[in-house]
């Protein structure tokens, strides 16, 4: 496998990874939004009610930011990243 | 001043900008204080703040394509996350969106998931790629990465559709806010709304809505966020209301339970003006089904990632390492809005119906409402309604009626904020749709100068000539728009929600299979794009004239299906097609790895 291949199948990778969070987060936990409603979660709001107004919305942030640091840790341990002069 | 190294100063440019307009609100506050009436000061923020952006406008102007194109390519990660966030945030989620939280509640809150969630397919699927492919629009990338012209004529169709649709919404919402503001009847400031519009975009293409949109971005943030702590902490709910609000929205249930949801006569709401809703739901209880919801988030995320004026935003950053990290960025900035929202509607609601605070209404007689100041200012405006249906003389919660847009117009006045809130408010919600129809706008007029002017019918134009055919489109489009906005043939947030559905039809797969799936033909993704627009728009028509619908798809998620239909015709159709050639294949794998030159050149 070339080293391309390879580069490309880690970051085929990371896509699942990161898009298995996401659909936790997005729709997921919505498939039990009347059940999860019932518990008091953070700051004392209703669990599905925070996630709706905060905790998935967080979430989102926190991912993409650590999807792009992977990839850039994948980008350079195959030696494809960009020079700072380009 | 600012010429030469503008980049390296940008930091300082915002800064002293930010604290200047703090400045602006201090002297307005002072001048109400010492009489200035609530009128002159609502022109004062509009004028004001217009004015500013047509200054950065003009001072961006350029003659060269590469900056009208993609801002030269280097806008800063965090200031082009600043851009994307004004791009993004538009009437409809600056003016409308807690008014749909405050109706319909949990439902409704779907659309927060949704317009937050398609970030992260912005970032994993898209964005870094297109930005290494070195495209101006993404009509471009399609025609490139496909081949001919049929391909990239097709997107651009998809293109104008989804963008048009969404571009009189923002336009008729300049037109209202500028209507209130400064007086005028709203045919004419639908225009005033356009010029100031046209202003930013005209003379400095994207390099000048870039800037003028980093500068809104810090008008409506202000605007959005300073009312929302106010009233939290005027009204003794919080310091902080985004941790604070769980008794405010569990007393809010409370309240809930003990009027109870009366359903009101179809006869008596005859008599409720059009567009004007009452509280029916309850504000935090789940009340959708889950299909319902995941379906409304799913279409809003798909679209979000299959809008152009997004995603062109992304190639104006200087790296593909820089575009994924905007990406981030852009969904920060967007959450400081997203998040406050529903906090907004908790304070606006309870603020009005709970009989304990002294802004409560319900329980009121009648005579006691219709004496209120800000009562009579809103209900003149045709924004709020009472009516005595049961003929008990007090008012009760099913016969108080608002308009969606009174939650964020109107609150600051009701919790009795002074005026210069109102003001500033509505100078947020004109910065917010001004950046949006600025974005939509150009995307538009680029696609049609770059990708069906230049390079279908005369690839030898020279820049000056592409240029003015740019800028002439982009008045021609503009005035199209404001004509057909002035007729006021739908609401802001229904347009705007079509507008992702027309765009998740026809695009989503044609761009993610166009980077994530070498076998991709020419004749899979036109089959694609066109047959998935036109499912999607029949499917629409269907429901709208009276059709069942069938899986739970209605017309504000017609985009599943349009989307379903997409995928299926651009596979089985590549299938059925000879595989792209080496060539081809060969520009999929350069464009999946950052390093090296971009596909298309620097002036192409």
């Amino acid at each position: 496998m070339s080293n391309q291949e390879k580069h490309w199948e880690k970051t085929r990778g990371l896509l699942f990874i990161t898009l298995a969070i996401w659909f936790v987060f997005s729709i997921g936990i919505f498939l039990f939004g009347a059940e999860m409603n019932e518990v008091t979660g953070p700051f004392g709001y209703p669990w599905t009610y925070w996630f709706t107004c905060q905790g998935s919305l967080g979430a989102f942030v926190i991912l993409i930011f650590w999807f792009a640091n992977r990839q850039e840790k994948i980008d350079e341990e195959f030696g494809f990243s960009e020079r700072e002069d380009e | 001043m600012i010429k030469g190294n503008f980049i390296d100063n940008l930091p300082r440019v915002y800064g002293i900008y930010t604290g200047g307009f703090i400045g602006f609100i201090i002297v307005m506050a002072i001048a109400e204080q010492m009489g200035m009436t609530a009128k002159a000061i609502g022109i004062a923020f509009v004028a004001f703040t217009v004015f500013i952006y047509a200054l950065i406008g003009y001072l961006s102007r350029t003659a060269q394509a590469d900056a009208y194109y993609v801002a030269g390519r280097q806008v800063p990660t965090v200031f082009n996350g600043m851009a994307t966030a004004a791009d993004w945030m538009s009437g409809a989620s600056f003016v409308a969106m807690a008014g749909g939280i405050y109706f319909k509640g949990y439902g409704y809150m779907a659309l927060l998931v949704g317009w937050t969630g398609g970030y992260v397919l912005v970032a994993s699927l898209l964005a870094p790629y297109l930005r290494k492919f070195g495209c101006y629009t993404v009509p471009d990338f399609i025609g490139t990465r496909y081949g001919g012209n049929l391909a990239r004529f097709s997107a651009v169709v998809v293109l104008t559709v989804a963008s048009f649709t969404y571009v009189t919404a923002q336009i008729n919402a300049t037109g209202t806010i500028a209507s209130v503001a400064l007086d005028i009847p709203f045919q004419y400031a639908v225009y005033v709304g356009l010029i100031s519009i046209l202003l930013c975009s005209m003379l400095g293409g994207m390099r000048g809505v870039t800037w003028t949109q980093v500068a809104q971005y810090i008008v409506l943030i202000i605007a959005y966020l300073l009312p929302v702590f106010w009233i939290s902490n005027k009204m003794g709910a919080g310091f902080f209301p985004h941790f604070m609000l769980a008794d405010e929205v569990a007393r809010i249930g409370e309240l809930e339970q003990q009027f109870g949801f009366v359903k009101n006569a179809a006869a008596d709401l005859k008599s409720v003006p059009k567009g004007l809703a009452g509280i029916t739901k309850a504000h935090s209880a789940v009340n959708a089904t889950p299909w319902a919801f995941i379906s409304l988030a799913l279409a809003m995320m798909m679209g979000t990632a299959s809008l152009p004026h997004v995603m062109m935003r992304y190639f104006t950053t200087p790296s593909v390492k820089a575009a994924r990290k905007s990406v981030g960025w852009s969904l920060f900035f967007i959450f400081l809005l997203y998040s406050s929202a529903p906090m907004l509607a908790t304070l606006s609601k309870l603020s009005l119906i709970d009989p304990n605070l002294p802004t409560g209404i319900i329980g009121k007689t009648f005579a006691e409402v219709e004496a209120i100041d800000w009562y009579q200012n809103w209900n003149q405006a045709n924004l709020m309604f009472i009516s005595d249906f049961n003929g008990n003389g007090t008012l009760e919660l099913n016969e108080f009626f608002m308009g969606g847009k009174a939650v964020v117009l109107a609150t600051p006045e009701i919790a009795g904020l002074p005026y210069v809130i109102s003001g500033l408010v509505a100078a947020g919600g004109m910065a917010a749709a001004m950046s949006t129809a600025d974005g939509l706008i150009l995307a538009i007029a680029n696609a049609i100068s770059h990708d069906v002017y230049y390079k279908i019918i005369d690839p030898k134009a020279e820049t000056a000539k592409r240029l003015l055919v740019a800028r002439v489109l982009l008045v021609i489009i503009g005035f199209a728009g404001a004509t057909i906005a002035a007729m006021e043939i739908q609401g802001i947030l229904g347009s705007v929600i079509w507008a992702f559905d027309f765009a998740m039809s026809g695009l989503f797969f044609p761009l993610v299979l166009g980077v994530w799936w070498k076998r991709a033909n020419r004749q899979g993704a036109i089959a694609g794009m066109l047959g998935g627009l036109a499912a999607g728009a029949w499917y629409l028509v269907w429901v709208r004239t009276g059709g069942s619908g069938f899986l739970g798809i209605t017309q504000l998620t017609f985009g599943i299906f349009g989307s379903a239909v997409s995928l299926v015709l651009m596979v089985v159709v590549s299938l059925m097609t000879a595989e792209p050639d080496k060539a081809t294949q060969k520009m999929v794998d350069d464009v999946r790895v950052p390093s090296g030159k971009s596909i298309l050149g620097k002036s192409h």
